[in-house]
């Protein structure tokens, strides 16, 4: 249990009796209780650039009354704070009159072990391995320009405190290292980036010199780059490789399968359960439970065990993720994906890992069958409008393929596509699932979560590539 | 109420006293006080109220031309004290960089102008719910409408910047923010949009009225949207998009990325990059403006620039750091670029749009498509086909696409320039961009 009640005037005794008081006439609610120890170091232009270190420290206290949600939040652990905090939940839920749900789903099993990943390696040895990135670089190729590396890290415990005194606590680390290198070959400049991470300790992803891998493969999606040719602009098909591409399933179904957009009816997805949203053969999940996984969770942010949540199976639309508020409000249970960002954020219902399972064709097959269209191989970031159901993303490794065979690099272009009827255009699925390296980060009302995302190569027969070249 | 100026001074300057005492040769500590209140409402009912306190902290200490810094939101004396001898330990560990020091002393600001940024006024929550009673009515009043979900922020702040040169400046702000997102539903489609407002001062704000009648017709007018075929067609920002063009311009001026050589406006100093038509400048002193500040991040004071003049670029955004490294004095903007803005062009809004007998005019991109190392642009659009300077029909699931090179020699703008947010452009017109439809 932490030790969120040691340096405060505020016992934890003191502490039940306020949440149990407030949230007495409410239907459910929770004290949320954070303390964050995070790490930078960063290596830029041939220098360290920056080592920083922050301590984040602070509370959320929410009461839930009907489908009214009130919240407050500060970083100073206190009598009087959380007083105040309670003032201001019970003034706007005057009129509460539930009954609090006391049931909370128990499990003992752990997706990673409670270390502080920050503390296993001195900083003079992270400085170390950061200039030999740079070195490694420049060394390889003459048309390295900038080299930027880092290390980020972080440790978060929370303890969430019910009405009653129920306690449920994690402990979560959280790594990345991240390398990005730009070339200039006559005049003109590209930049690769490739990073990896996940909640473990740096050495068990940089054993053996893998960071070795990660600027390979940053340098090679920059060389890359500076053949690369105006991208085609109009419809036509993608292939997309497998792993990280996967973002595509997180924009364009992803989003519009959380609980609170079809509770509001926002989301194009609302009224399509138990129906075909999706051609034979697609099944996506959404699994918290991965070892080590940078979107994995022992408990989510409501104190919930995480568990593998089927969205889509054979084509058939047959779940939504769940917080409890919204699992509430639809009748159902929560599935574990209550998140927020931090303390200061109220929780929402969130991806973690969003996987596309392992059909049976190659990706040999599926170039093979393309006499116009794309290869995708990675991507830089994108974005859904969940009501028009409309989604984006951003090409950073792509081909041009003519007549079955992968030709020429293109330039970044961006994809866009309708996310309900986009699975229905998928005419292949591979059997090359893979997960990305640990680098993917959601953002939904301003929050930021660590998320993981995983697919084979997968064929899609119609997309409309953002390119210049008509 | 935010914590007044003497509190912050005092954890600030123990702070500075105590990293000295543990062997800094430099500081500089910023300490922050920020109050929100925010009442959100879905469909003309109360949905959720939110409150938040946030006190925080970010101290950097320098041992010579070493740096590292630290940040925390636990202001407890315990907590403080083990934070600076932590970062005093990692500054000794981390390798020295000649470019590293506090500002010059000679631009650190002298006189600071209060610039009316902050508006003591304090709105109950049952006044914000009045407001929002009365946007949302407003909002949801057409029948297309099936959703509204609408916010009323109230923000105060204060802060103390200070550092062991003897600066010790700092002032309180405040914002009050007002926001409408409405879906409307027809046979064929289901749509979004949204209208805001955001001022310092209360009395500023859109008529809570006005600001959902804008967001439902904006919601609207976007239902059965077509797909158009792929074509090089001239492109029509709105000004809510426009202003993101200029603000991926003060992005690419920036002294980090120049100094790092990842612009593509590196070298172009004194070049022409517009037409001689464009003029671009950045003013920190406009009375309530939104991004009015007397001294940059670091201290530095803030003048007026103008950034382009006749299509000739004329300055970088400098910091201290970055514009050591070109060699150049900081013009105070560590942190970026304050009331940025196009001057007005010289057409009006309605000949802009009837420039060309078909044109796309544009209301909403979507996708993070701007890379400032190449300068190329895709991203995913919403809006209108134009013809004869009429709007005929909506448009999506298109993307449009350039080279802000070429983009910025092609740009035209209209002279509808309005003061609403920190970045502000007229109506903007580019011509050989093209878009990937069906």
């Amino acid at each position: 249990m932490g030790n969120f009640f040691e340096k405060s005037d505020l016992s934890r005794n003191q502490a039940e009796n306020i949440i149990s008081d407030t949230l007495s006439k409410c239907d459910d609610g929770e004290l949320y209780l954070e303390d964050t120890k995070s790490e930078n170091v960063l290596l830029d232009d041939n220098k360290i650039k920056n080592s920083s270190y922050n301590s984040d420290l602070g509370f959320g206290f929410r009461a839930v009354s009907g489908e009214v949600v009130a919240y407050s939040h500060s970083n100073e652990i206190s009598e009087n704070s959380l007083k105040q905090s309670s003032e201001n939940l019970k003034s706007t839920l005057k009129s509460a009159q539930g009954i609090y749900n006391q049931s909370i789903p128990k499990s003992n099993k752990k997706y990673y072990e409670n270390i502080n990943p920050i503390e296993e390696k001195t900083l003079n040895s992270k400085i170390e391995t950061l200039n030999k990135v740079n070195e490694y670089l420049r060394k390889k190729d003459n048309n390295v320009k900038q080299v930027t590396a880092n290390f980020s890290g972080e440790q978060k415990s929370v303890e969430i405190i019910r009405s009653g005194g129920e306690t449920l606590t994690d402990v979560r680390p959280l790594i990345r290292f991240n390398v990005s290198v730009m070339l200039e070959r006559n005049g003109r400049k590209e930049t690769g980036v490739y990073g990896i991470g996940g909640r473990q300790s740096y050495d068990s992803y940089l054993k053996d010199e893998n960071w070795k891998n990660v600027c390979d493969e940053a340098f090679r999606i920059a060389s890359v780059n500076l053949e690369s040719k105006p991208a085609p602009a109009g419809e036509m098909k993608v292939v997309l490789g497998p792993g990280w591409p996967a973002i595509l399933i997180h924009e364009a179904i992803g989003h519009g399968l959380e609980g609170d957009f079809n509770r509001k009816k926002t989301s194009a997805f609302h009224n399509l359960m138990g129906q075909k949203v999706a051609s034979e053969g697609v099944t996506i999940v959404d699994d918290g439970t991965l070892d080590n996984k940078r979107g994995s969770l022992t408990i989510d942010d409501e104190g919930t065990p995480t568990e593998k949540t089927v969205l889509i199976e054979n084509g058939v639309l047959k779940n939504f993720m769940q917080d409890r508020l919204n699992a509430r409000l639809m009748k159902t249970k929560s599935t574990g994906s209550g998140r927020r960002e931090n303390f200061r954020h109220i929780v929402l219902p969130r991806m973690r890992n969003t996987m596309m399972l392992s059909g049976n064709q190659t990706q040999d097959e599926m170039i093979k069958s393309v006499d116009r269209g794309i290869f995708a191989v990675s991507f830089g970031g994108g974005q859904v409008d969940i009501t028009s159901g409309k989604f984006v993303f951003n090409c950073t490794e792509a081909y041009e393929i003519i007549n079955g065979k992968i030709g020429s690099p293109i330039k970044g272009a961006t994809l866009i596509g309708d996310g309900p009827s986009i699975l229905k255009e998928v005419s292949m699925v591979g059997n090359d699932m893979m997960l990305d390296p640990g680098i993917g980060t959601c953002g939904k009302a301003g929050q930021g979560v660590p998320v993981g995302v995983a697919q084979p190569s997968i064929l899609i027969n119609k997309m409309t590539v953002g390119g210049t070249n008509l | 109420m935010v914590k007044e100026q003497d509190f912050l001074e005092k954890k600030a300057s123990y702070c500075l006293d105590l990293a000295k005492k543990l062997g800094a040769t430099d500081a500089s500590v910023v300490v922050n006080n920020s109050i929100s209140e925010t009442v959100n409402f879905r469909n003309k009912k109360l949905d959720e109220s939110n409150r938040s306190d946030d006190l925080g902290i970010d101290i950097t200490t320098y041992i010579g031309k070493k740096k590292s810094s630290i940040s925390s939101s636990n202001l407890l004396k315990d907590n403080i004290n083990i934070l600076i001898e932590k970062c005093i330990e990692t500054t000794k560990n981390t390798p020295e960089d000649e470019f590293n020091s506090l500002p010059d002393k000679d631009l650190l600001v002298k006189n600071v102008k209060d610039l009316n940024l902050y508006d003591d006024t304090h709105l109950n929550n049952e006044s914000k719910i009045e407001y929002l009673k009365t946007l949302e009515t407003s909002a949801s009043d057409d029948k297309k409408i099936i959703n509204t979900e609408s916010s009323f922020t109230e923000g105060k702040s204060n802060f103390i910047l200070a550092n062991t040169n003897g600066f010790c400046e700092g002032y309180k702000t405040s914002s009050f923010t007002a926001s409408s997102v409405a879906v409307a539903k027809d046979e064929k489609s289901m749509e979004r949009d949204y209208e805001y407002t955001r001022k310092c001062h209360l009395k500023d704000i859109k008529n809570a009225d006005e600001l959902g009648k804008l967001a439902s017709e904006q919601t609207i007018r976007k239902l059965s949207p077509k797909k158009i075929g792929s074509e090089k067609i001239p492109i029509i920002f709105d000004k809510r998009i426009a202003k993101g063009i200029l603000s991926t311009f003060a992005g690419a001026i920036s002294s980090s990325a120049i100094s790092r050589g990842t612009s593509f406006l590196k070298d172009k100093i004194n070049q022409k990059i517009f037409t001689d038509s464009i003029n671009i400048t950045d003013k920190p002193d406009i009375l309530k403006g939104l991004g009015s500040r007397t001294f940059d991040s670091e201290g530095v004071m803030t003048n007026t620039l103008k950034l382009v003049d006749q299509g000739i670029l004329k300055h970088y955004l400098i910091d201290t750091y970055n514009g050591k490294k070109l060699n150049l004095k900081s013009n105070g903007r560590c942190g970026g670029s304050t009331n940025l803005y196009f001057e007005n062009g010289k057409i009006g809004y309605k000949d802009l749009l009837s420039l060309n007998s078909k044109c796309l005019y544009i209301t909403e991109t979507i996708g993070h498509g701007s890379n400032i190392v190449t300068g190329d642009y895709s991203v995913g659009a919403t809006g209108f086909l134009v013809e004869n300077g009429e709007f005929k029909y909506p448009i999506n699931e298109i993307t449009i696409a350039g080279n802000f090179k070429d983009m910025f020699q092609n740009l035209n703008l209209a002279n509808d320039l309005e003061f609403e947010y920190s970045i502000n452009s007229p109506t903007m017109l580019i011509e050989g961009m093209v878009v990937a439809g069906k």
